[in-house]
């Protein structure tokens, strides 16, 4: 009796923590499919708002802070009004040390978001912020690549940065094409750590892609 | 099977035990004037249910938790916000009012008479950058300043000539303290250029009036500069240009914690005056040699020591016709030693104090010989007025050692206060001797105290009051003045400011020798001002009036009773969005002065403030050529010149002829020519720079000078009408081309 008692006790126990862990799956699963259609109608604001949310609640996992920021920064780029950006992108770096301080140590794919971070900073006015915000992008970019040889997302923002850079300056379409190229090749490659890791990029590579045609 | 169909029913169970206890939770989110604020996350603490407040600002969620629980709101630019409330199954309607974030990004900022531009704030008005592509700059950061409003087109004269003040009322700062000769070593009718490269800085405030508590002994204006910290990478870098040689070098360490470098460069314009005729006749051609070293320390994560220092050694000697003579030249040789030093020290004490500790040590040295030459170049001894005063050995030797304190501690929101106090050391030796000898030597202990608070008591309305309290102990008289100002947000980017302060200055050294006895002078500003700034436009408009009291007067005798005002509006528009890849600007001034000082027989507009200035700064990068071209039109209507001699009978100067100038006229034009962008595997960086001052050969007249008996009159112009500049700069081992790209995006 004792014994079945303890074995319905820890059950209950091992079902609780279960529960948990699915819940959280289940949360983080669907929002994070929500994202590859967030372009459409600007849901990224929402979304990072929900994985804030999931952040808070869990204490431990770094990766709703990650797609927090991921979504903040998105909603950054879609920002019409220059004058509202500096202050989203700084929301964002705060959920991505968030993030880098539960992860540990710092990895690939927070070092692709604190890029995204500092170009959407240039972006309010290149012509002034090049000093300061054009070699922390480029920067992380290059500490990306280092971390994780096989991530296609550092190689993306590569080739996007070309992609935007006239060729007067070395850059265009067609310097940009064959970087382009080489992220596509890396995405199907490109094993995640986890089911909930980042898989973001094909389809604006693909994009970008078809645009340099 | 048994057992996992119960396990299956509980887990059933489990769940809709929460189903059923579904709470529905929404309302409309809104700020302090009522209107709907979009975008920010609603939730329960600790779980995951909540919403997204939409355009019209409400939110609708439910949740699966009950009983007592935390409602969390949080949202960019608003504080957040806590409520305890009831979860029990039935529907929560909550409407709630946000406060709004005190943000250096929303919040008003007190810029009633000053320029800030630094190129760590995000929102900038002219930054090293714009320095060296101001067309008419030549990269020397007083000329590129030249080209704001409130400044005088004033060519024969260093020194910034603000608001109806003299060159010597406007003082420069270095990392907090004063700089003591920030221009190279005058010469007669030719305005010389600041010792420091824009390179150096990576912030520029610049203040036409009512400057901060923090600095003093400037009447009309400061001029703030604030060093780079680290350098972005080690490099090696090398010019070569029609005016000299340089070479500088810089290292970084891997954990970007420590640099140091140095650079040297010697200019000397013998080529270049082989080839473009000057009026005067060089028979020293100007040389200077410059050398500086540095190092930076990041002495703990918010902390950081740096260092800079500069020798300079330079020499000059010009032959000009002698107004009174037309047998007679007169002869002029300058040689200048100058050594600076600065050391200041900022760290972050906790989250509320900061200290901020600056030194610095300056030691000039000019020896200047004036001889009366005859047409073969040999020295003449004239033993009667004009002459015998004209010929003159001066040697002047300066010394000035500070130190400055400042801690500020902040509190909630915005508001802060910062105090502290400065100690300066000068130390003048100087000897003259025209027909006598004279020699003085004049030391002051100069020693100031500081208090300054930054106000918000909205997000809308702030203040920024201040004082100051100083001694010098070659005066022995104390001063204590007021600096106030204040400004209100109207609507989402614009705002008006108003200032007021009192200023006091020292009188020059020259003076004092004179006239030990002499006091402070002063002047009382009121400024009034609204701005509008985005991202890519700025548009300024600001009123003055200003109050000189207790000038110095020179005739009759050395005194305090000079005065006089100055008035005026100015405007500046920046627009770097209308026309694609080209930013301009435009500075308009209005200026009305009149002061009685020196030795004018009665309050007179002074020789050196025109009525109306303007100008207009144009930069253009061209993708496909590399290229970016800049050019710059600065116009000011005539100044007032006076031919005035001493009377002995009534003991005054009298006028004996008055009239203007014509009006200025100066078209600038720059290239820089950048081979190297694009090129991955460069690790050399190429820039050419071309430059061209006053395109169009106009006639540039400053002022007129007159001969002893008031007879001959003499236009006061530049060496030569215009000044090319050709150079080629390298910077080695850094690709510098991410950079130039983003720059350009």
């Amino acid at each position: 009796m004792k014994k079945t008692v303890l074995f319905f006790a820890f059950g209950l126990l091992a079902l609780s923590g279960f529960a948990q862990s699915a819940k959280y799956d289940a949360a983080m699963q669907a929002q994070i499919a929500k994202l590859a259609t967030a372009h459409t109608d600007n849901s990224y604001p929402a979304l990072a708002n929900s994985f804030e949310r999931i952040g808070d609640a869990e204490k431990t996992q770094w990766l709703p802070y990650y797609y927090a920021a991921y979504a903040t920064v998105m909603g950054a780029f879609m920002e019409k009004d220059p004058s509202k950006v500096d202050a989203v992108a700084d929301k964002a770096e705060t959920l991505i040390n968030k993030a880098e301080s539960l992860a540990g140590s710092p990895n690939s794919e927070l070092y692709v978001v604190k890029s995204m971070i500092a170009t959407a900073h240039l972006q309010v006015d290149p012509q002034s912020r090049w000093q300061q915000y054009g070699q922390v992008s480029a920067e992380n970019i290059a500490k990306a690549k280092q971390a994780d040889p096989t991530n296609p997302r550092p190689v993306y923002l590569e080739a996007q940065s070309s992609f935007f850079t006239p060729e007067a300056f070395g850059g265009g379409k067609k310097v940009a094409k064959p970087i382009f190229e080489k992220a596509l090749a890396m995405f199907p490659a490109f094993k995640p750590a986890g089911a909930l890791y980042p898989t973001w990029g094909k389809e604006a590579t693909e994009y970008f892609l078809s645009q340099c045609q | 099977m048994i057992r996992l169909r119960l396990l299956l029913l509980l887990l059933v169970s489990l769940l809709s035990l929460h189903l059923g206890a579904q709470t529905r939770v929404s309302g409309i989110l809104t700020n302090k004037a009522g209107k709907p604020v979009p975008g920010a996350s609603i939730g329960m603490k600790g779980s995951y249910d909540g919403a997204t407040s939409d355009s019209t600002g409400r939110y609708l969620f439910d949740t699966e938790e009950k009983g007592n629980q935390v409602l969390t709101v949080s949202c960019i630019g608003y504080q957040p916000f806590e409520k305890s409330i009831e979860l029990s199954g039935s529907s929560l309607v909550l409407n709630i009012s946000l406060r709004e974030l005190a943000s250096e990004l929303k919040a008003v900022v007190v810029t009633a008479g000053s320029f800030e531009a630094s190129d760590t704030k995000r929102t900038t008005v002219l930054n090293s950058i714009d320095v060296v592509t101001t067309a008419s700059a030549n990269a020397d950061i007083t000329a590129a300043i030249k080209t704001l409003p409130g400044t005088q087109q004033v060519g024969e004269k260093e020194g910034l000539f603000i608001r109806g003040g003299s060159g010597e009322e406007a003082k420069v700062f270095i990392d907090g303290t004063l700089v003591n000769n920030y221009f190279y070593s005058a010469v007669p009718n030719i305005s010389q250029r600041g010792r420091f490269s824009p390179f150096l800085f990576k912030g520029t405030v610049f203040s036409s009036g009512g400057y901060s508590a923090l600095y003093g002994q400037a009447l009309s204006g400061a001029l703030i500069l604030e060093t780079i910290d680290m350098p972005e990478q080690s490099q090696a870098s090398l010019g070569v240009s029609s005016v000299g040689l340089s070479a500088g070098y810089q290292q970084l360490n891997k954990k970007k914690t420590f640099s140091w470098g140095g650079s040297y460069s010697y200019t000397n314009l013998l080529p270049y005056f082989a080839l473009v005729k000057q009026r005067v006749d060089y028979f020293k051609v100007p040389a200077y040699q410059d050398a500086d070293a540095n190092f930076r320390w990041k002495t703990s994560k918010t902390g950081m020591l740096k260092f800079y220092g500069t020798f300079q050694a330079n020499r000059l000697g010009l032959r000009s016709a002698d107004i009174d003579s037309a047998a007679l030249k007169d002869a002029f040789a300058l040689k200048n030693h100058n050594i600076y030093g600065n050391l200041s020290w900022r760290e972050k004490l906790n989250d509320d104090w900061r200290l901020f500790i600056g030194s610095s040590f300056s030691t000039n040295r000019d020896d200047i010989n004036n001889e009366i030459q005859n047409q073969q170049n040999q020295p003449q001894h004239i033993a009667v007025l004009p002459w015998k005063v004209k010929a003159f050995n001066a040697l002047s030797k300066g010394s000035l050692s500070q130190v400055k304190t400042v801690l500020e501690r902040k509190f909630a929101g915005l508001t802060s206060i910062r105090f502290g106090a400065e100690y300066l050391y000068y130390h003048d030796d100087i000897t003259y001797n025209d027909t006598l000898l004279r020699h003085n030597i004049i030391n002051d202990h100069f020693k100031a105290a500081f208090a300054e608070a930054d106000i918000y008591v909205t997000n809308n309305l702030a203040a920024k009051i201040g004082t100051r309290l100083e001694h010098s102990s070659l005066l022995n008289k104390a001063n204590w003045v007021p600096r106030v100002s204040l400004a209100y947000r109207l609507g989402k980017l614009g705002q008006a400011s108003l200032a007021y302060g009192i200023f006091y200055q020292k009188p020059e050294k020259t003076q004092l020798i004179i006239d030990p006895n002499l006091n402070y002078t002063r002047a009382s500003h009121f400024i009034a001002n609204f701005q509008k700034v985005t991202a890519t436009r700025t548009l300024r408009l600001e009123a003055f009036y200003k109050k000189y009291e207790d000038l110095v007067k020179t005739y009759p005798t050395m005194n305090n009773n000079g005065y006089g005002y100055a008035k005026g509006v100015e405007l500046f528009w920046r627009d770097k969005k209308t026309v694609k890849n080209v930013d301009y600007w435009i500075s308009y001034s209005f200026l009305d002065t009149k002061r009685d000082y020196l030795n004018y027989p009665y309050a007179l507009t002074p020789n050196f403030a025109a009525t109306h200035t303007a100008s207009l700064v144009v930069k253009r990068f061209i993708t496909n050529w590399k290229t970016q071209i800049n050019g710059s039109y600065s116009f000011a209507t005539g100044r007032p010149y006076y031919g005035m001699r001493y009377d002995a009978g009534s003991a005054k100067y009298e006028m004996f002829d008055q009239g203007r100038t014509p009006s200025f006229n100066n078209l600038s034009i720059s290239v820089n020519y950048l081979p190297t962008i694009g090129k991955k595997d460069s690790k050399t960086f190429v820039v050419w720079v071309l430059s061209v001052n006053n395109v169009l050969n106009q006639k540039q007249l400053y002022n007129y000078s007159y001969s002893y008996n008031g007879l001959i009159k003499q236009p006061v112009q530049p060496p030569a009408n215009q000044f090319f500049f050709i150079g080629c700069f390298l910077s080695f081992g850094v690709d510098r081309t991410q950079d130039v790209i983003n720059s350009n995006l």
